[in-house]
């Protein structure tokens, strides 16, 4: 099947089997791997793009769903050169370690703030349960999300 | 030739930001998954679903004929390969015995096992091909349970394992032990289960590889944790070609834990299969596999006896340890209940008599071997869950018990009763850690909440764990007494060159999966050689371009792979010393180095920069006489002994006694793991580590049913806890200086989780006092903790 996303920013067209997840067409047929894949069964986030401006986890979302969508990817987040205010603050409050949740972290993080700019630890932690991470505890990453709201503020 | 930019005089201690980080926030990093070589066909491996089960026979035509397959594969393809090597034979373990085979061959002993192999186009390719391989079964009678494996009259898994053990090992003087525990005023007993555990990594396993026919080069990727240990084994054990002949590479590694230590079979296969269809091979573990084929943790049932006096002193402490290896051995499966736990049970604690028994049993269960802390967290849950006991028991506070136990400080280098066979806890000042953790909590404050909530009829609690642990694997000369076999040594190496501009590139033997060892180790380098940070480039994790060495676990890259950096940077000083020297034209006893310049004592205006000197060495027309151009040099660290962190965790908690939940409410960990080169990065560790330890307190469990299936086989099922589990962690340090190496670090990597399981479980059984609960094991649910106070509540008592 045809199927035509806007992948940060540039059109992407591709004939893809109908079984095709989004995430598979992001890293196979676009080619860039910074969304990860990592549990088979939609809990661990790593996976989390932006469609149309919204966070989903790109395993549970067939290609052809996203079919004449705009998705951003963790590439496609900084712009200009400079980095987005939520990757720095991953980097500035060591919210990362293994990196490999990292990128679905950052993607659910610019998500939570654009709907709650400035979130309680309650509501990180909240807004975080679909993401999953294995070397940090969340104790950096809640940090992080804070450290990011600090600055856009 | 440049000048020394503005750099402080020591980066080490500061809390600098990673420089791997920029890399793995934009998602340019590649690890494994991302790999893509040309020509690369893709590998999907059928697994046993059956516990135990003979393969009478396998039909492979259908899936040979399906789209996009380029062949397909079964164990009698690699009968020629011999079975992995099992490399710490503890216990009286034989190599090759009982470990898995490239793919298995007549028959499998857990659902997992790796049985046939589909070469396809594509990864969909090579799955839907797997579905039409058909497997004539013959399933067999299972036993799952590691105590009904011990059993007389058991199901006999291996004909060369009577009893189902595979291996018994002992450690410390059990007559003297028996006779204190006789002699002893009040002896508490009590039967504990570490239950198993499933790693989860958020990187899943992957290994790729292709072959050259022409020069015979295998080249081999995996996401691993020591590629060299990966090339040493493949190539001495497996294959039986020279090291040479393998180039082993780890790209960026998403977590480990402990289960990317070991050589699996799908590496091997990797290897075996890119040379058989002539082109390269990837296969990408999936999430259920991992939980299936990958190696899981703990899996104890642990007899423990502890006897003391009325006051509180201990005087004996006894265990006989049922470890849980499954259904074939792991590479390094022996050594983690033995060396790793059985040594360590004396833990904070002046303890003159110690005797611990170890039957490393054979089940129908996925392999268990090292995961974080690897055998430290089971001792230091033995020691401090029988601690707590003994206390109750006694009607003693457990914070006065353990202050009444503790070694003393002036009873450094100790030597806990010989267990250690010859090494000695370096040193330590338990009661500055546990004073502080104290203070924290405000433990005078709790204990008076904790009676009116009391009152009240909530149950708070309160728990403790003032833990050692061992670090810094290890002194070659220990390891091989030790060693039972492995006959390893167990040093780390480090190559620091110079190039001529004066940046520095630094290969290293560790391989981390997260640590941020590229930014410690460029702190170390850019402090001591005195140049800015950027200016140094470290090069890990491919056997090709790095020195030998042993990997990243046992929290070893900074005691012992960090030292051989900081040494290869002396050598390369005295080097710079000498050159400068030559360039001042002064006599080499009257320069100095200092941030990044050598200059003549008293004369700081007139001096060299290390980018001078560096350029110099390398263009080597004016050098000293008889001195070698280029400042390159390597360091091989054998340490003289492990090292020993230890401190303080406490956990406050308290149950909903409606539905038995605990709540944990704070979380403080004073931890002394020598000096700190990044508190940032040591902080990040700790709390990673504690958030696993309470994870197995509360949540994890790895649990087969009686068929040996594993019904906690995906993130469904298996509690990996989310952020809203945890309250935020109150982490602090004291620092009691080392003199086992020069940076004086103990070691960071495991404290966390070694620490953290039993002042979880000490807490809730605090909580629970009240009822009259002594015990509940883990995880500590809320359906356990529930039935346990009701029984309690109905008169029960000993829950």
């Amino acid at each position: 099947m045809h199927v035509g996303i806007t992948v940060n920013g540039v059109q992407r067209d591709a004939d893809v089997e109908p079984r095709t997840l989004l995430v598979d067409f992001i890293r196979d047929h676009v080619g860039l791997t910074g969304t990860k894949i990592a549990c088979d069964t939609s809990l661990c986030g790593a996976c989390t793009v932006h469609l149309d401006g919204k966070a989903v986890k790109s395993c549970t979302v067939l290609a052809v769903q996203a079919d004449g969508a705009a998705v951003t990817t963790i590439e496609g987040l900084a712009s200009n050169g400079a980095l987005h205010a939520v990757q720095e603050a991953f980097r500035e409050k060591h919210g990362l370690q293994c990196g490999y949740c990292t990128p679905g972290m950052i993607m659910t993080t610019v998500d939570l703030l654009a709907a709650s700019p400035q979130p309680s630890d309650d509501e990180i932690r909240h807004a975080l349960e679909g993401n999953l991470c294995r070397c940090t505890g969340y104790e950096n990453i809640v940090r992080a999300v804070h450290e990011a709201a600090e600055v856009a503020r | 030739m440049t000048t020394a930019a503005e750099a402080p005089t020591t980066l080490v201690g500061e809390p600098v930001r990673r420089v791997e980080d920029p890399s793995l926030i934009t998602g340019a990093a590649k690890y494994l998954d991302d790999l893509k070589l040309p020509g690369m066909a893709y590998v999907a491996i059928l697994r046993s679903p059956y516990a135990h089960a003979r393969i009478k026979s396998i039909d492979t035509s259908a899936a040979e004929a399906a789209p996009g397959v380029v062949a397909v594969f079964t164990g009698k393809d690699f009968e020629h390969l011999p079975p992995l090597p099992c490399a710490w034979q503890a216990g009286g373990v034989e190599n090759f015995v009982n470990t898995p085979r490239t793919l298995e061959i007549d028959r499998v002993t857990f659902t997992g096992a790796g049985v046939a192999a589909v070469v396809a186009e594509s990864k969909a390719a090579a799955e839907d091909a797997r579905e039409l391989i058909d497997v004539d079964w013959e399933p067999l009678d299972v036993v799952v349970d590691v105590e009904d494996a011990a059993a007389e009259g058991a199901l006999q898994l291996h004909e060369n394992a009577p009893g189902n053990i595979a291996m018994d090992w002992s450690v410390g003087d059990a007559e003297a032990t028996d006779r204190a525990l006789e002699e002893a005023e009040i002896v508490v007993k009590q039967r504990l289960v570490n239950q198993r555990l499933i790693p989860n990594p958020m990187e899943v396993r992957g290994a790729a590889a292709t072959y050259e026919p022409a020069t015979g080069q295998y080249t081999v990727w995996m996401s691993s944790q020591d590629p060299h240990i990966m090339r040493l084994l493949m190539t001495a054990f497996v294959f039986g070609i020279p090291e040479t002949k393998m180039r082993c590479i780890a790209p960026h590694v998403g977590g480990g834990f402990g289960t990317k230590i070991f050589l699996y079979h799908e590496y091997v296969l990797m290897a075996a299969l890119a040379e058989k269809v002539g082109r390269p091979v990837k296969w990408q573990e999936t999430r259920s596999e991992n939980y299936a084929a990958t190696t899981h943790g703990r899996d104890h049932v642990a007899y423990v006896e502890l006897g003391g006096k009325r006051d509180g002193t201990i005087t004996a402490l006894k265990a006989k340890t049922y470890a849980n290896l499954g259904g074939v051995l792991s590479t390094i499966a022996p050594g983690i209940p033995t060396t790793l736990y059985g040594r360590m049970l004396s833990g904070a604690y002046r303890i003159p008599n110690i005797s611990c028994q170890v039957l490393g049993m054979y089940t129908n269960t996925g392999m268990v071997d090292a995961y974080r802390g690897a055998g430290r967290p089971e001792a230091t849950y033995v020691v401090e869950r029988t601690v707590d006991l003994f206390a109750r028991e006694l009607g003693l506070d457990p914070v006065d018990v353990r202050r009444r136990n503790f070694i003393p400080p002036d009873a450094f280098p100790y030597d806990p009763v010989g267990i250690l066979k010859g090494l000695k806890y370096d040193s330590g000042d338990y009661e500055k850690a546990l004073d502080r953790a104290l203070e924290i909590v405000d433990y005078e404050g709790f204990r008076r909440e904790q009676d009116e909530a009391r009152q009240q009829g909530r149950y708070r609690g309160i728990g403790f764990s003032t833990y050692v642990e061992i670090c810094g694997a290890a002194p070659s000369a220990w390891i091989g007494t030790v060693g039972e076999g492995w006959g390893a040594s167990m040093w780390e190496s480090a190559n620091i060159r110079v190039h001529l501009t004066g940046k520095v590139a630094v290969t290293i033997g560790t391989q981390p999966q997260g640590q941020g060892h590229a930014t410690t180790v460029s702190q170390i380098v850019a402090s001591e050689l005195g140049i800015p940070i950027e200016d140094v480039t470290v090069e890990i994790g491919d056997t090709l371009n790095t020195p030998f060495g042993y990997g990243t676990y046992a929290s070893r890259s900074a005691a012992v792979g960090a030292v051989a950096v900081y040494n290869s940077l002396q050598k390369v000083k005295a080097k710079a010393l000498r050159i400068a020297a030559h360039m001042l034209e002064a006599d080499v006893d009257d320069v100095v180095f200092e941030d990044g310049k050598a200059y003549i004592t008293g004369a700081p205006d007139n001096a060299k920069t290390i980018q001078e000197i560096a350029g110099a060495a390398a263009l080597g027309y004016d050098l000293p006489e008889g001195m070698e151009p280029f400042l390159d040099d390597t360091t091989y660290y054998d340490p003289p002994n492990c090292t020993f962190p230890f401190g303080t965790h406490i956990a406050v908690v308290d149950i909903d006694a409606e539905i038995g939940e605990v709540k944990l409410e704070r979380y403080i960990a004073v931890d002394d793991v020598g000096k700190v080169i990044n508190p940032m990065i040591v902080d990040g560790q700790v709390h990673g580590g504690i958030a696993q330890g309470i994870a197995q307190a509360l949540w994890e469990y790895g649990e087969y049913d009686e068929s040996g299936q594993l019904v906690t086989a995906s993130m469904m099922d298996y509690a990996v806890p989310k952020a809203e589990f945890f309250p935020s962690f109150e982490v602090e340090r004291t620092e009691t200086p080392t003199d086992v190496n020069p940076l004086g670090v103990k070691g960071a990597g495991e404290t966390g989780t070694i620490a953290s399981t039993p002042a979880v479980v000490n807490a809730v059984m605090d909580a629970l006092a009240p009822l009259g609960i002594r015990h509940v094991d883990m995880p500590l649910t809320p359906e356990r903790v529930w039935r346990a106070m009701r029984e309690a509540k109905n008169g029960g008592g000993e829950a």
